[in-house]
């Protein structure tokens, strides 16, 4: 971390493809990404101020892809258990209803862990989460329960 | 005219052309302190209107923009900022000095204003202005560069040797003798220890006596508190705006963000007041005579400031655009080159001359430094070019 006296902090890295890559923090919080140029790797080509909203979004952009495999990785020493995504597709029942309306636990044994939505990740959704049309649901359960689970999720 | 009806008109006018000035600055994409030492300039001491009667309020309202600015200054690093600086570096910062100092000292005393217009200069010509590096940086999306740690660097070591160079010169001016001058000098070094240390262990503490969750509160305390040590420092001869800027760093970080927010305004406020009073005590009539020596000035202190800049960079091992970058951005002079003229001019023990060179070199400086900043890259550009026609 370098610190910027008057303006911030700033933490940067060099990626393997030679390219400087860095968040740039100001002292009121908001945040500006950092890519340097790529014929001076001391300027920047690009530095994009960032909402709270928009950092995290990124954030999960480039964390979401790996969020199943980690699932998967966690759970490969418990025999039996797996993990697998579910689309809410439009006309699903659960379109607009909330998590608790599936009784999804009671009725499958399995457990929803997550659930993305236009790329960012809402882990551990309460019963009261509602669902929409394009929700992807991150289920762990057995085998047998994960199919039950896209059975009532596609057609109630 | 009612003589307060008068002054009010005055000042209405004044603070009205000083908006109309700080809009047309704000088109041109450049700092306003240049075009508000011309507004003064136009009016006043041999200018085209001399305002009467707004004295009083001007008089003090300078004094209080250049406790203000340094307040700021002081309010936006940290003691962890000045002592993390001061350690990584000092020989950027030695190197800039003696770089930049020189060209000034030295036209002084070619002009024969003897060792005092000696050291004023040497001040003048010394230090970047924070303000439109800080800008610079951020306009040319600069702020992730790798040698802008350098940049701001040179700029904390500048402004922490003038919590030094402002005692010693307010000393040396007011002709103390050796003892007296050694003594203020003291006091000054032995204050920026105390303060230092303060702020690292107990910066809760000097914020806790001006926090307060109502802003009204809260902008009277700090205001009041800035004044008292103000003009104890000045009581002492440390000079009123050196004492403000160690408050400003005593503060620490949380109450240091909500004091800037409240005192922006009124720094904006009073430090227009103080360049306009500058311009105003400067006869426009003695600017071409020193013309000359400020454009002489102004080339030889851009090298040499380039060249400060470039050494800041290097340490750090930033490339050869990024030193070159470094270099030209940290050319701007402004208020402070203007606070130590104004400083030394008070005293009334240095040659009067050096209020019109003074604002020659800020006017040139304040335009020049932008321009030198953003051409910096293209001229690189066609320089390398013309060396080496095939690119490797």
């Amino acid at each position: 971390m370098t610190r910027l006296p008057g303006i911030g902090t700033k933490q940067e890295f060099d990626t393997a493809s030679g390219r400087r890559i860095g968040v740039l923090t100001h002292r009121d919080g908001h945040r500006e990404l950092l890519v340097s140029a790529r014929e001076d790797p001391d300027a920047c080509s690009a530095s994009v101020a960032l909402s709270d909203a928009e950092g995290q979004a990124l954030g999960t952009l480039l964390g979401a892809p790996n969020l199943v495999a980690q699932l998967q990785d966690q759970q490969r020493e418990v025999e039996g258990i797996s993990t697998a995504q579910f689309p809410v597709g439009v006309g699903s029942p659960y379109d607009g209803r909330t998590l608790g309306d599936t009784a999804m636990r009671t009725r499958t044994s399995t457990s929803i862990v997550a659930v993305v939505r236009d790329h960012v990740v809402s882990p551990s959704p309460g019963p009261d989460f509602v669902f929409r049309a394009g929700d992807l649901v991150v289920v762990v359960g057995t085998g047998e329960g994960l199919g039950q689970a896209a059975a009532i999720l596609e057609g109630g | 005219m009612h003589s307060s009806a008068l002054s009010l008109i005055e000042l209405g006018a004044l603070f009205f052309g000083l908006g109309v000035l700080g809009r047309l600055a704000g088109r041109l994409g450049i700092s306003p302190v240049p075009l508000y030492l011309l507004g003064g300039l136009a009016f006043g001491t041999g200018g085209l209107v001399p305002l009467e009667g707004i004295e009083p309020f001007t008089g003090i309202a300078s004094e209080v923009g250049v406790v203000l600015l340094l307040l700021l200054l002081g309010l936006e690093y940290s003691a962890s900022d000045l002592v993390g600086g001061l350690r990584r570096s000092w020989l950027a910062g030695l190197v800039d000095m003696v770089l930049n100092a020189a060209p000034g000292a030295i036209t002084a005393l070619i002009l024969g204003w003897g060792p005092l217009g000696a050291l004023a200069m040497a001040g003048v010509t010394w230090v970047s202005s924070s303000g439109i590096v800080a800008k610079l940086l951020e306009e040319l999306g600069r702020l992730g560069n790798r040698e802008t740690p350098a940049v701001l660097s040179v700029l904390v070591m500048e402004d922490l040797a003038m919590a030094l160079y402002l005692p010693i010169t307010t000393a040396a001016l007011a002709a103390l003798g050796l003892a007296a001058g050694l003594r203020t000098v003291g006091i000054a070094l032995a204050l920026l220890v105390v303060v230092l240390v303060v702020a690292l262990r107990f910066g809760r503490v000097v914020s806790a006596v001006v926090e307060s969750p109502s802003s009204e509160v809260f902008l009277l305390r700090v205001f009041g508190i800035a004044l008292l040590v103000a003009g104890i420092a000045s009581q002492l001869q440390v000079s009123a705006g050196v004492g403000a800027f160690l408050l400003g760093i005593a503060i620490s970080e949380d109450t240091a963000e909500s004091a800037t927010r409240v005192l922006a305004p009124l720094r904006d406020l009073f430090a227009a007041v103080f360049f306009v009073v500058f311009g105003l005590n400067t006869d426009p009539r003695q600017i071409p005579a020193v013309l000359p020596a400020a454009i002489a000035l102004a080339v030889v202190s851009t090298a040499t400031k380039i060249a400060a800049g470039w050494f800041a960079a290097r340490q750090i091992g930033v490339g050869r655009l990024g030193r070159w970058r470094a270099g030209a951005v940290l050319v701007a002079r402004g208020e402070f080159s203007i606070v130590i003229a104004g400083l030394a001019l008070t005293t009334g023990s240095v040659d009067p001359g050096l209020a019109p060179l003074a604002t020659t070199y800020v006017l040139l400086m304040a335009v020049l430094g932008p321009v030198a900043a953003r051409v910096v890259e293209p001229v690189h550009g066609a320089v390398m070019r013309r060396l080496r026609p095939s690119p490797p």
